[in-house]
This record gives structure tokens, C-alpha cells and sequence, in this order.
């Protein structure tokens, strides 16, 4: 099986997708004729054309609209924000046209749209360019909210997300677009609403979703070094979420760390603490432990840049917290 | 017309004079005398429902509503254009034109009623819901327009908004991308000169609304809101112009709204007596129906007759409205994705629960 970039992987999923269907193109800024900021629409143009690569004016919530409007006249349009700090321009596109508009429209109007970027932290990006806002979107009914942390996951999943009749964010990371894993040539989607885990353990449950599921890996590993055989669950598509899942590995574990680089308040990583906290009360040994990025927008420095995300130590030292080690 | 009429000459296309007389033979629309007849019985039909609405909100029969009156020949004059394959992409003072699309009173009804159904249109194609955040639609009208140029399907969009709408990013990034892209677009901003009570001069400097669409090489163009004929003539010359292919239009129809801006505000705050009694001379119905009495195509007997029959008819259909069966708990999670997620499967069943639990004690 080849091994890919996430980048590649993604450009494959956008590429299948508009070979197959016609109504499907892309929109966003320097998408086209300069294949994007990250290189995620390599090509795309050259092989499209204007029609449906379209590299727009710098106004994220006239292209979100024009995104919008699109998918109501019966287009599945693909809107790239080339961060998704950008997003906060096209807040009410998203929460008030996007999300609502089937439900407002009593079920008639459908808005098949996709808007993808890269989100959460990166490196020496500061406080307005390195954030994640996933829980931001992740608390409006009407709105789907993917996440992926291999390119195998990303492929399927975006492939599955330009297919939703309904608006999906799709979450990306600039740091992952370089990290490789193996893709199979042949085609695949990933269903939303199933969670994947990528370590199987018994002792504790570490729950996360995006760029951290690496970070939680790596974790896993210091802590069989030291005997305690850690569970991985990647949750992936966070709405809908695979609940049954979360419980399931939680059952088994009676222990569970959850792990999520947004900030800690009213968060996906709270609300699925939350849940698993009331879900799983009879079944769990210990309190459920959460870590999250520090309360504070991101410094530029780098040391506390670092500083305020989660790490691998951090995750280790919360795991044998609820393990009583 | 356009180059006649261009916005930096400060002059409003004007071809009926408030006395109902043709002032201007060069720019008069083609339009038959039988449609101008019906042009002119939707505006008396959009003004009895719209009177009568705002008489049952204030009956406690109805929620928030925002009326139309006054500018019956802006909305209808512009709307009236519209064909089957066009869009209707509105703001929430159009009635006129949704009426023209097929919309009945009892879909706006059902609307400001705050039932979701209000939002269907059963028998009108092609037509967005009525939309409540201000210039929010501009862009997407920019979007259905470029959709339908991708698609190479035929068909005119139509978007409405006020004269406060423009003062949104929105209108900017909504003609800047229509213009860029060539797409069919029709601006129509309602001038009704209040962005609820804030006058124009208020909200900009610039002499007129129409001269904005020369940052976005397009033609505009002023015309009277009042006059039907003026708002007919000037959006038929905008569909000719985007059929050429060239691309979007602004017509700014500067009217009045004589009514409140919604059922909650109480005009009087704001403007005075005077001002409401100019603009009562200059009424777009009373206009046109001086022009066809004039012309021996209508007679006062007719209006009373007419106004009467709609009287009626509306005061039936409200009747009716009235016994339409109450919002289902159901539909408040039935539309929010296409195939319901099993997280809101599982929201529904435990507000069951609870309203089974609750109906248990009382």
C-alpha cells in the first residue's frame, strides 16, 4: 500500500470526488492558479479549470455566503478557509445561513456544502492564527464536525463529507498536511459517527480526535514502557459523536483521560468528559481527567508556546493519576 | 436608460407623476394593459392582507410581523418581472413579490405565526424563505447567480434588501463577487429611508444608494419606488442587460414604508406627521389608480368591489389559518440534518420521556 502525505491524501479525496460528480468544485482563497496556501489543491486547477477551482476576493464571509448560495441553487460546493481563524469572518454565514437553513426551510432546502482549512495550533503562528475552534462549531445544531489524525482517516472522511447533504466543517491541521501513512489505491469512504481506536489496551481509555491522537500514541508507548497497557480511541467525526464507542472502551477500562487541544472551557473535550462521567459513573475507578491547552490565547514564543499545549508527559502523568500509579 | 439615468446625475427614473399622469413616454415599460390591471390588483391584494395582518397582531392572533405598507409599487413593480425559471431571494418586506411567486397569506402566515411550515412554499418554486438577518441573503442571491451560470441553467435572481441592509459587509461582498463573476443578478434595495428609526443621512454620505454600484462596475440606477411603471420599466431593462451576459445590476426604488418597521416599533418616535403625509400624497396605489381611471380601465366602483372581495377572501383565509394544527415537538428535530443523527434520536426520546412524566402528574 502506498504511503502518502495527509496533503495528497486529501487532494485525492477532492480530485475523486470531483471526477465523479460535476456539481462538486472548489472555492477559496488562491485555491486555483496558486494551488492553495498549503498545496492541498496541488493541481486541482490545472485540471479543472476556473469553472470549478475559483480562487475568490479576500472576503471569507462573501465566499462562505457565495458557498452557501451555491449548494441552495444545487451545487456541493467546497469551501476552503485557508486557516480557520478566517472562519470567525464567515461566523454568520456558518451559524445562521448554513446550519439553519434546512431546518428554517422545513426540510426543503438542503445546503451540501463543505468547509474545510487547517485548525488548531501550529508552530510560531500566535495568538490569531495558531487556535482551535472546533467546540465553537461543534455547538451549533445543523452543523457536522469531522477531524482526522492519519491520512487514511482524512481521505475517507472529506470523501464522505463532500457526499453529506448536509454542512460539514472539516477540520485540518497544519502540521499533519507533511505526516505520511499508508492510503490504499482503491476507493473507500469513511462513515461519520464511528470513532476508531487506534491502540487497543485494557488499563485506561485515552480519548482524543485531530493532531493530538499522535501525541497521545507516543504516550501509550512511555507508558507500556512502564507496564500499563493504554486504550486509544480517536473519535474522528466529534458531531455526530460515536458515544457507544467512548462507553464501550470506558466499560472496559474503568478509566479514562481525555485529551483535546482546544481550550478547556465548555469544550468537546468537556462535554465528552461530561459524558463519560455520566455515562460510565458505576463503571469508572477513578475521576475522569481532561486535559486541554492552557486557558490563554497562544504566545509566540516558543517555549510557551509548547508550554501551554498538551504533551506526552502531560498525558502520561494524568493517566497514572486515575490509575492511582 | 442607464446612461440617461446614471446615478451621478442625481436624477430618479420617474414615468408616472404621484397625480397618475405618464411623464416620461421615452422609458415607459413594455407591459400589456391587462397585466398592468393585474399588477395593480396584487398591490391592492398585498396591502388588504398586509392591513388586516398587522389588525390581528394587534388582536393578540399573530406574532411580530413586519408590514409592507407603502411600498407595494417598489416590491411588485421590481417582482412582477419575475418568471418561473427566476429566484426570489428575499429580505422580509417583500411580500408583493412572494404573492407574484405563488406564496399564499397563509404561508407568511404561518410564518410570523412562528410555525416551521411557514417556510415551505408548497406551490412557489424557486423561492427562499423569508430572511430575517440583515443583507445576509445579498450573497447568497451572488451564489445562486454563479450556480446557475456553472450549471448553465436559465434564470434571474432577484434579491431584496433596505436601505440599512446596505451598511452591511454584506452588500459589498455580495455586488463585488456578482460583478466579478458576471453573475444574473438583480439588486433591488428597497430605499425606504430608515434603517428602522435611523434616517439616511444617517447611515451615508453618498447622495444615493444606486451611485454604490460604480465601485462594482455595474450599472444602477435610482428610480421611483412609488411609480409601478418606473420599477417595472427599469428591472425589465436590468434582465435585458444580464440576458446580454453582462452581468448584475443595482436598482435602488426609493419608497416609503407608512406602516412600523415591525409590530414592535412605534414609528412616531422618529418621523413626523408631516413627513407621513407627504409620502401619503406620493402612495404608489393611489398613483397607478389614478393613471387607470384616467385611462377609463378602472373605476372607483371597481377598487371599492375589489377591495371588499379581497376583504373577505383574506378574512376567510385567516379563519382558516387559525384552525391549522399547532407545531409537532417533533418538527423541532425533524430538520435540523438531513437523516437524524443518533445523539438528537436519543435528545427526542428523553423529551418524550419527560413530557410523558409531566402529563403523568397533572
Amino acid at each position: 500500500m502506498p504511503e502518502i502525505t495527509v496533503r495528497e491524501a486529501l487532494r485525492q479525496a477532492m480530485d475523486e470526488e470531483m471526477a465523479r460528480d460535476d456539481r462538486v468544485f472548489l472555492m477559496g482563497e488562491e485555491v486555483a492558479e496558486y494551488n492553495g496556501a498549503y498545496k492541498v489543491s496541488q493541481g486541482l486547477w490545472e485540471k479543472y479549470g476556473d469553472r470549478r477551482v475559483i480562487d475568490t476576493p479576500i472576503t471569507e464571509y462573501g465566499f462562505t455566503g457565495v458557498g452557501v448560495g451555491a449548494a441552495m441553487a444545487g451545487l456541493r460546493p467546497i469551501i476552503e478557509w485557508m486557516t480557520y481563524n478566517f472562519s470567525a469572518m464567515a461566523y454568520d454565514q456558518v451559524l445562521n445561513n448554513a446550519a439553519k437553513t434546512l431546518h428554517m426551510s422545513g426540510g426543503q432546502i438542503n445546503v451540501p456544502i463543505v468547509f474545510r482549512g487547517p485548525n488548531g495550533p501550529a508552530e510560531f503562528l500566535s495568538s490569531q492564527h495558531s487556535q482551535a475552534l472546533q467546540s465553537i462549531y461543534a455547538h451549533i445544531p445543523g452543523l457536522k464536525v469531522v477531524s482526522f489524525s492519519t491520512a487514511y482517516d482524512g481521505k475517507g472522511l472529506l470523501k464522505t463529507a463532500i457526499r453529506d447533504d448536509n454542512p460539514v466543517m472539516f477540520l485540518e491541521c497544519e502540521l499533519m498536511y507533511g505526516w505520511k501513512d499508508e492510503v490504499p489505491e482503491e476507493e473507500y469512504l469513511i462513515p461519520f459517527g464511528k470513532a476508531d481506536i487506534k491502540r487497543a489496551g485494557k488499563d485506561v481509555t485515552l480519548i482524543s480526535y485531530s493532531k493530538p491522537v499522535r501525541m497521545v500514541l507516543q504516550a501509550a508507548e512511555k507508558l507500556a514502557e512502564e507496564g500499563i497497557d493504554a486504550e486509544v480511541l480517536d473519535l474522528r467525526s466529534i458531531r455526530p459523536l460515536d458515544e457507544e464507542s467512548i462507553y464501550k472502551s470506558v466499560r472496559k477500562t474503568n478509566r479514562c483521560v481525555v485529551i483535546d487541544e482546544s481550550w478547556p472551557f465548555a469544550s468537546v473535550g468537556s462535554h465528552v468528559a461530561w459524558l463519560v462521567s455520566t455515562n460510565c459513573f458505576d463503571d469508572l475507578d477513578a475521576q475522569v481527567e481532561f486535559i486541554s491547552s492552557e486557558d490563554v490565547p497562544m504566545p509566540y514564543n516558543h517555549t510557551l508556546e509548547l508550554a501551554v499545549q498538551p504533551s506526552v508527559e502531560k498525558i502520561v502523568k494524568a493517566a497514572k493519576k486515575v490509575l492511582y500509579v | 436608460m442607464f446612461t440617461k439615468y446614471h446615478p451621478t446625475k442625481g436624477e430618479m427614473l420617474q414615468i408616472l407623476s404621484p397625480e397618475g399622469k405618464i411623464i416620461n413616454t421615452k422609458f415607459q415599460p413594455e407591459i400589456s394593459t391587462e397585466k398592468v390591471l393585474q399588477a395593480y390588483k396584487l398591490m391592492v391584494y398585498t396591502r388588504t392582507v398586509d392591513l388586516k395582518t398587522v389588525s390581528y397582531q394587534r388582536q393578540g392572533r399573530m406574532y411580530t410581523y413586519a408590514p409592507n405598507f407603502g411600498q407595494e409599487a417598489s416590491m411588485i413593480g421590481t417582482g412582477f418581472h419575475m418568471n418561473q425559471e427566476d429566484w426570489l431571494v428575499p429580505s422580509y418586506r417583500e411580500m408583493g413579490a412572494f404573492f407574484h411567486r405563488g406564496v399564499t397569506p397563509t404561508d407568511i402566515w404561518l410564518y410570523w405565526g412562528g410555525h416551521e411550515d411557514g417556510a415551505k412554499f408548497p406551490k412557489a418554486t424557486n423561492t427562499l424563505p423569508i430572511s430575517v438577518p440583515i443583507a445576509s441573503q445579498i450573497i447568497h442571491a451572488a451564489g445562486i447567480g454563479y450556480g446557475l451560470k456553472l450549471q448553465k441553467q436559465k434564470g434571474i435572481v432577484y434579491t431584496y434588501f433596505g436601505d440599512g441592509g446596505t451598511s452591511e459587509g454584506d452588500f459589498h461582498a455580495g455586488l463585488n463577487f456578482a460583478s466579478v463573476w458576471k453573475a444574473p443578478v438583480i439588486f433591488i434595495c428597497q430605499n425606504n429611508q430608515y434603517a428602522i428609526s435611523l434616517r439616511q443621512e444617517k447611515q451615508m454620505a453618498s447622495s444615493n444608494i444606486a451611485i454604490k454600484s460604480l465601485a462594482y462596475g455595474m450599472p444602477g440606477i435610482q428610480v421611483d419606488g412609488n411609480d409601478f411603471f418606473a420599477c417595472y420599466s427599469a428591472t425589465q431593462k436590468a434582465a435585458q442587460h444580464i440576458e446580454e451576459g453582462k452581468g448584475p445590476v443595482l436598482i435602488e426604488a426609493l419608497t416609503y414604508r407608512r406602516g412600523a418597521h415591525t409590530t414592535a416599533d412605534d414609528p412616531s418616535r422618529y418621523r413626523s406627521k408631516e413627513e407621513e403625509k407627504i409620502w401619503e400624497e406620493k402612495d404608489p396605489i393611489l398613483r397607478l389608480k389614478r393613471y387607470l381611471v384616467a385611462q377609463k380601465l378602472w373605476s372607483e366602483e371597481d377598487d371599492t368591489k375589489l377591495t371588499q372581495q379581497y376583504e373577505e377572501e383574506v378574512e376567510a383565509e385567516f379563519l382558516e389559518y387559525e384552525k391549522y394544527p399547532p407545531y409537532e415537538l417533533n418538527d423541532v428535530f425533524q430538520y435540523l440534518y438531513n437523516t437524524m443523527p443518533d445523539d438528537l434520536v436519543k435528545q427526542k426520546q428523553e423529551y418524550e420521556k419527560y413530557l410523558a412524566w409531566k402529563e403523568s402528574r397533572s
